[in-house]
């Protein structure tokens, strides 16, 4: 965590809600009152399709975070938040990145591609499109290897967030 | 649930009996019509109302006055959004309400059909909880959930969404469902580790003081806080809301501190050792600067509310439950600290340092709300509103019950008092309400004459008349070179003759040898009536703490030199 940049670090929240409408804005609040900008958010079904499980990443001062967290459990439809952050979890995340790709480069972007295990999706002409997954940290090391190529188009799925061994979420 | 076949509406209207609702405050529309129809004949009484925001304070002054949950029922679009000042002011406050709000049909939701707000997205940062009913099936569990929401834990308003198409299908017959919120917990007694430690630290004490907030009115803890203050011999202070928990003539009760509190409570806070708050969130109005705030004390935190806990101010020990569960823990516990000392020193400040006002010259607010709380006796319920006067009823008006007190704290509402004392004196009926308001505040909401006149609810209006939005002026006397901007109330109208048009009955107090005898002959009316006391208009509320900064610098009286502007909010 990087608490050195002006306190604002990254924070991995993990919420047990109800699956219905009203919830996500209701969360969503919370942050933006204190003026929290969300970085990323996951929303899905669990196994048990009465709750949804939101993986959040925020950046902000961990002081106010604690009380996010508290506000977050006050409402009703949360079953419960937790922060992730200074946890050893399971944590991965997928990006799709298409790039500027002609014939000539193929080979380097396959370099690239290999050393993270990235799958070619969609080959064309003048593009390529690849899948990677893993750690939000090797995402944005992919990013940045891949930028001289030109990136055309991104989208990340967001943090996802599982609790090791016999403990759940 | 009845026997044939009922409309939503009418479940509706059985689950509020059920819940042994009385009083229904409100305003009909078009998309609410269905349940007013099925209020006809009820055991339910509906009290309508002149606008929205005076249903939302009765029901709020009903609830304070009653300790019960106060309904509302409006219809959609703008009778909905009128309803938003009241949610706030009930979240702020942890007062149980239940809205319920009439909404367009489901199927021209979102399409913005005629009178049709999207209620539920404007509320949410004002509700404990909200409902958007999109089955009538659901009606009985939702308003079941609705009002033990409203009603358990840190109590606040639950809004209910209700489409007219839902409110009008028939309900098919069901068993009743039972409620399952597996994210809502309700603490009551408190971690018997923290408590035990909590005993310690108070035997340890040399200059304790206990905090007493509306959390300890809310759970109805005023025995086992009476119990505490006397056998610790530990003087106690309270907030706004707390006033009454502790009767103030109690001899170790300092009344309210803060920004505008007792001196002597003030004092008393600068110098404890420990301070054991139950049931107040360490408001600014109360703490000033969070950094100075009785530093070098033991700070001790009992409150339901889990997200209160270091939220402000970092505590030692931090108790979670309710507060008349955690001191009945905490009373077989304690052993009596040496605290003679102190309960002398706090006995010199307030004798040294008692509140005062200027006796000379125009009529004086303070004198008017001095001697009607002396004509009024210990049992009247007052009701204020927001401003100058409230702070000086706050503390000229020695409360000796928790629900004899009401008025808007966390909010700050202006506008709140009379509707409040409406709701209070429906729900005491037989005794006496007494509203204090300011000239500004109750041009807000003072439409619901015509409510009280209806009811004849014998309520005494008292108006603390300065012609000035006043603790604004003071504040720009104070800190703003005495530059008014926005605060002169010109064109004020005759309040007792306004009174009258109402059929209200009017009197006026215009020099000081009026006050007892009009204030006497206002008491004996029977029935409604309304008090306009002119008042002396530069007046400022003293003692004053200019907001953000410490206790210790509070001021008793007018500055000599000029000040800085407050670093606090408002």
């Amino acid at each position: 965590m990087d608490e050195a940049n002006g306190g604002a670090a990254r924070h991995s929240l993990s919420l047990y809600v109800a699956n219905k409408p009203g919830v996500l804005i209701r969360v969503a609040l919370v942050f933006s009152r204190r003026g929290f900008n969300i970085d990323s958010l996951v929303v899905s079904e669990t196994q048990d399709p009465r709750y949804s499980r939101m993986n959040i990443v925020a950046r902000g001062e961990r002081e106010t975070l604690v009380r996010i967290l508290g506000q977050l459990n006050k409402l009703v439809d949360v079953i419960h938040a937790r922060d992730y952050s200074y946890e050893d979890v399971i944590q991965k995340e997928l990006a799709l990145v298409k790039i500027d790709c002609p014939p000539e480069r193929r080979a380097e972007a396959f370099q690239v591609m290999e050393a993270f295990k990235a799958r070619t999706i969609d080959l064309a002409e003048s593009t390529l499109a690849v899948e990677v997954t893993g750690s939000s940290e090797k995402l944005d090391a992919f990013e940045t290897l891949l930028r001289p190529f030109g990136i055309r188009d991104m989208v990340r799925s967001g943090k996802l967030l599982m609790a090791r061994g016999t403990e759940t979420t | 649930m009845g026997t044939s076949q009922l409309t939503g509406a009418e479940a509706l209207v059985e689950i509020m009996i059920e819940q042994g609702v009385e009083f229904v405050f409100g305003l009909p529309g078009g998309n609410v019509i269905p349940i007013y129809d099925a209020l006809v004949g009820r055991k339910v009484q509906l009290v309508l109302t002149r606008h929205e925001q005076g249903a939302v304070h009765m029901a709020d002054g009903y609830a304070r006055a009653t300790g019960k949950v106060g309904v509302a029922l409006v219809t959609s679009g703008p009778g909905a959004t009128n309803t938003v000042t009241g949610l706030f002011t009930a979240l702020m406050d942890s007062v149980p309400l239940v809205v319920i709000c009439g909404q367009s049909p489901t199927f021209v939701l979102g399409l913005d059909a005629f009178q049709e707000a999207d209620v539920s997205g404007i509320t949410y940062a004002c509700v404990k909880h909200s409902y958007l009913v999109k089955d009538v099936q659901d009606i009985p569990r939702v308003l079941r959930e609705a009002f033990y929401i409203a009603s358990s834990g840190r109590p606040g308003p639950v809004l209910i969404d209700m489409p007219k198409d839902i409110s009008g299908k028939v309900l098919l017959e069901a068993k009743p469902e039972a409620f399952h919120l597996p994210g809502y917990a309700v603490p009551s007694e408190g971690d018997p580790a923290a408590v035990a430690a909590v005993a310690k630290a108070l035997k340890a004490a040399q200059r304790p003081i206990l905090l007493i907030g509306h959390g300890a009115a809310i759970s109805g803890a005023s025995v086992e806080v009476r119990e505490l203050v006397e056998r610790m011999r530990m003087p106690a202070v309270s907030t706004l809301l707390g006033k009454g928990v502790l009767p103030e003539s109690h001899e170790l009760s300092l009344g309210m501190l803060g920004m505008h509190g007792t001196a002597y409570a003030n004092k008393a806070m600068v110098a404890c050792d420990l301070v054991m708050s139950v049931g107040s969130r360490w408001d600014d109005r109360i703490v000033g600067s969070y950094s100075e705030f009785c530093k070098g004390a033991v700070k001790i935190h009992v409150d339901i509310d889990p997200a209160e806990m270091d939220k402000v101010v970092k505590v030692d020990i931090g108790v979670v439950g309710d507060a008349k569960a955690v001191l009945g823990q905490l009373l077989p516990l304690i052993e009596r600290g040496d605290t003679e000392d102190w309960v002398k020193q706090v006995e010199r400040w307030r004798r040294e340092y008692p509140l005062a006002y200027r006796k000379e010259g125009k009529v004086r607010a303070q004198h008017v709300i001095q001697e009607l709380r002396a004509l009024a006796g210990d049992k009247a319920v007052f009701t204020t509103d927001v401003g100058q006067h409230q702070m000086w009823a706050a503390q000229y008006v020695g409360s000796e019950s928790a629900r004899n007190w009401i008025s808007s704290g966390g909010a700050g509402t202006m506008g709140f008092g009379f509707p409040a004392a409406v709701g209070a004196q429906l729900g005491r009926p037989g005794e006496l309400v007494i509203a204090i308001v300011g000239d500004g505040g109750f041009q807000m909401t003072l439409s619901e004459l015509a409510t009280m006149r209806n009811l004849d609810l014998p309520i005494e209006i008292i108006v603390i008349n300065n012609h000035y939005l006043g603790m604004v002026r003071q504040w720009q006397n104070m800190f703003y070179d005495d530059r008014y901007s926005g605060v002169d109330l010109e064109g004020n109208p005759d309040f007792a003759r306004l009174a009258e048009a109402y059929g209200v009955r009017g009197y006026r107090i215009t020099r000081p040898a009026d006050v007892r005898r009009v204030l006497k002959a206002a008491l004996e009316h029977e029935g409604p009536c309304l008090v306009d006391a002119e008042v002396e208009k530069h007046d400022n509320v003293f003692p004053m703490i200019p907001a953000g900064a410490p206790l210790r610098d509070m001021l008793l009286g007018p500055p000599r030199r000029k000040l800085e502007k407050p670093t606090g909010g408002t």
